[in-house]
């Protein structure tokens, strides 16, 4: 499985990471390589196979929908990058 | 006094042979004399840990502690520890001071325990050698110029150098058993979902498992009872019932079924290490164990498999990333995307880049089905694998990587040279089940870890066959050389 520099772009735009454009080529290729590794799989039969997303195969256990956090806004926001009058600051998103 | 092995030291302070600030100073002046030569540390708070020791005292002299109070324990810097920073090895979180402590923390700070420090790591613990931590490489005690492996090599090295009598690790695909394995140190994975991950910095969340780290499986024993239990607020965490895992250590191993993979002894593995295997399986045989031969037929999978699935989860756990609500945020942003990518760009490192970018891509519309569900799918076989050894015996040994510790800098260019690092370790993450990295021997001054695969929840077993072998070989009493510092035998 080849893989080209404009899919690499795509990718990165979806997860939100900057690439250099003179580092592209390389980031291409890295991936290309590990892309080819894993080509592997394909040539295993899955048929009728449930895939496993948990080793164990436990569900999500549930709790009783009540409220058993408390309010710990001011100690969350202490670490944040930009706060103001309780609200986290980005740059501006709407002219 | 630094060479007291866990069990030593909570009998020493028993008996007032030496107080919990004596052994806790003792370990912090090894740290300030010899860590430069290591670099396992990441952050020391000496006067916390000092403070907590005094506690200790305190609370020894009422004759009503529990058992590892006054014990100092290295913790690897990815549990959020309240008011310490906690880096997880990346740029992203240099500046992450958590206002909680993960509930292993909590634990072992019910336990009586002592925060000795915060060990280095590979960034997000990816990696085989420590040498993708943003706080540079950690060296091996062993030989400086080899890797410690990875990606608690920071825990491994500190333990191994006797700068700490034990710490933890996490073990997302073979980052605690191979460090363990390259540092000649004793290192269990519990079965998935034994150790709560609450405040332990996910990298991929079916897969991530926290354990101990020490000298011996008796040390990690004692250490593992202090963490292992349900967590309601992990919802994996396990409920099934734990255990006092130092009661099954001297069981005898007459009639005990030890599978050999022919997998794990094919021509991949390095034939000085094979011999060290084979002379620790044939202790075993002589303490009564039976040698049966069993096969993994999807073997060659698993790192494929691992490498759709670790990524996918990685790339989906490290969204939270944003240079919004802590950590890094990249200076001068023009606008809300420019915010994101940027932050994303400088605070992550190559590797993290990189298995983010897979995951995403194969998580991305139109390539689901062809690799997530495909490796899922892949992953449900590997398991049957071991499910059905497991009809025939009651434990699977081999060698816990396919050599001794590399060169720094022989891997770090080519990710999937590193990626074949773990490719004895990676299936048993894949199946949830417990292992073990064992000291075996030696290959030159290289220590050579034997490792155990045991039944989901049957860590007990584990250790008591690890425990077994100790009491039989000396190989986990050895010490590399380079810690024979300038506090050699006066410290503490």
């Amino acid at each position: 499985m080849s893989i080209e520099q404009n899919e690499i772009a795509k990718i990165a735009e979806l997860a939100r990471i900057r690439i250099a454009g003179e580092q592209i080529g390389q980031v291409t290729e890295r991936i290309a390589e590990i892309l080819q590794m894993v080509e592997q799989l394909q040539a295993v039969n899955t048929d009728n196979i449930e895939p496993m997303a948990n080793p164990l195969d436990a569900t999500q256990k549930l709790r009783p929908d009540i409220v058993t956090e408390e309010n710990r806004r001011d100690a969350f926001q202490a670490i944040a990058p930009a706060v103001e009058n309780g609200l986290y600051l980005v740059p501006k998103v709407i002219e | 006094m630094h060479t007291n092995s866990v069990a030593q030291l909570i009998e020493g302070l028993r008996e007032r042979q030496f107080s919990s600030v004596e052994v806790t100073q003792g370990f912090l002046d090894r740290i300030d004399a010899l860590d430069g030569l290591y670099n396992s540390f990441i952050s020391v708070d000496a006067s916390a840990a000092l403070h907590a020791a005094a506690a200790a005292d305190k609370r020894l002299a009422t004759g009503e502690a529990p058992p590892l109070t006054g014990i100092p324990i290295a913790h690897k810097d990815i549990f959020c520890t309240d008011g310490m920073r906690t880096s997880c090895g990346s740029r992203m979180l240099d500046n992450f001071v958590p206002p909680y402590d993960a509930t292993v923390i909590q634990r072992f700070r019910a336990a009586g325990a002592v925060m000795l420090g915060k060990t280095n790591m590979d960034e997000f613990a990816m990696g085989s050698s420590n040498e993708s931590s943003f706080y540079g490489p950690v060296r091996n005690p062993w030989d400086t110029g080899l890797v410690p492996g990875g990606s608690s090599g920071g825990s491994a090295a500190a333990v191994a150098a006797m700068l700490a009598p034990a710490a933890t690790g996490t073990d997302t695909g073979g980052s605690i058993r191979q460090p363990a394995a390259f540092c000649g140190i004793t290192g269990l994975k519990p079965t998935y979902g034994r150790v709560s991950r609450l405040g332990m910095v996910a990298f991929a969340s079916s897969l991530d498992q926290a354990g101990p780290m020490a000298h011996s499986a008796q040390d990690c024993a004692l250490l593992l009872n202090a963490m292992a239990g349900h967590d309601p607020l992990d919802s994996t965490s396990s409920c099934t019932d734990t255990e006092d895992y130092c009661n099954a250590l001297d069981n005898n191993l007459q009639g005990l079924r030890i599978g050999l993979p022919d997998e794990y002894f094919g021509d991949g593995l390095d034939s000085a290490t094979g011999e060290c295997i084979n002379g620790a399986l044939r202790e075993l045989e002589a303490l009564g164990a039976t040698l049966v031969q069993v096969s993994l037929p999807h073997s060659a999978l698993t790192v494929p498999a691992y490498y759709i699935i670790a990524p996918a989860e990685a790339s989906t756990n490290l969204s939270r990333y944003d240079g919004v609500r802590y950590g890094y945020r990249c200076p001068d942003p023009v606008d809300l995307h420019d915010l994101y990518t940027r932050t994303r760009e400088q605070g992550f490192g190559d590797e993290v880049k990189r298995r983010i970018l897979v995951g995403t891509y194969a998580l991305s519309a139109g390539y689901y089905d062809a690799y997530y569900k495909k490796a899922q799918q892949v992953r449900r076989l590997i398991k049957q694998d071991f499910m059905n050894c497991f009809e025939q015996v009651d434990i699977i040994a081999g060698p816990t990587t396919p050599g001794p510790a590399f060169a720094l800098g022989a891997k770090s260019d080519d990710p999937i040279a590193m990626y074949l690092e773990d490719v004895y370790t990676l299936a048993v993450n894949l199946a949830g089940l417990p292992g073990m990295s064992v000291p075996a021997g030696l290959v030159g001054d290289k220590p050579v870890g034997l490792q155990l695969i045991g039944r989901h929840f049957d860590e007990s077993r584990l250790l008591n066959v690890a425990h077994r072998f100790q009491q039989a070989t000396d190989w986990h009493l050895r010490r590399p050389e380079s810690a024979a510092g300038p506090l050699t035998g006066g410290a503490a």
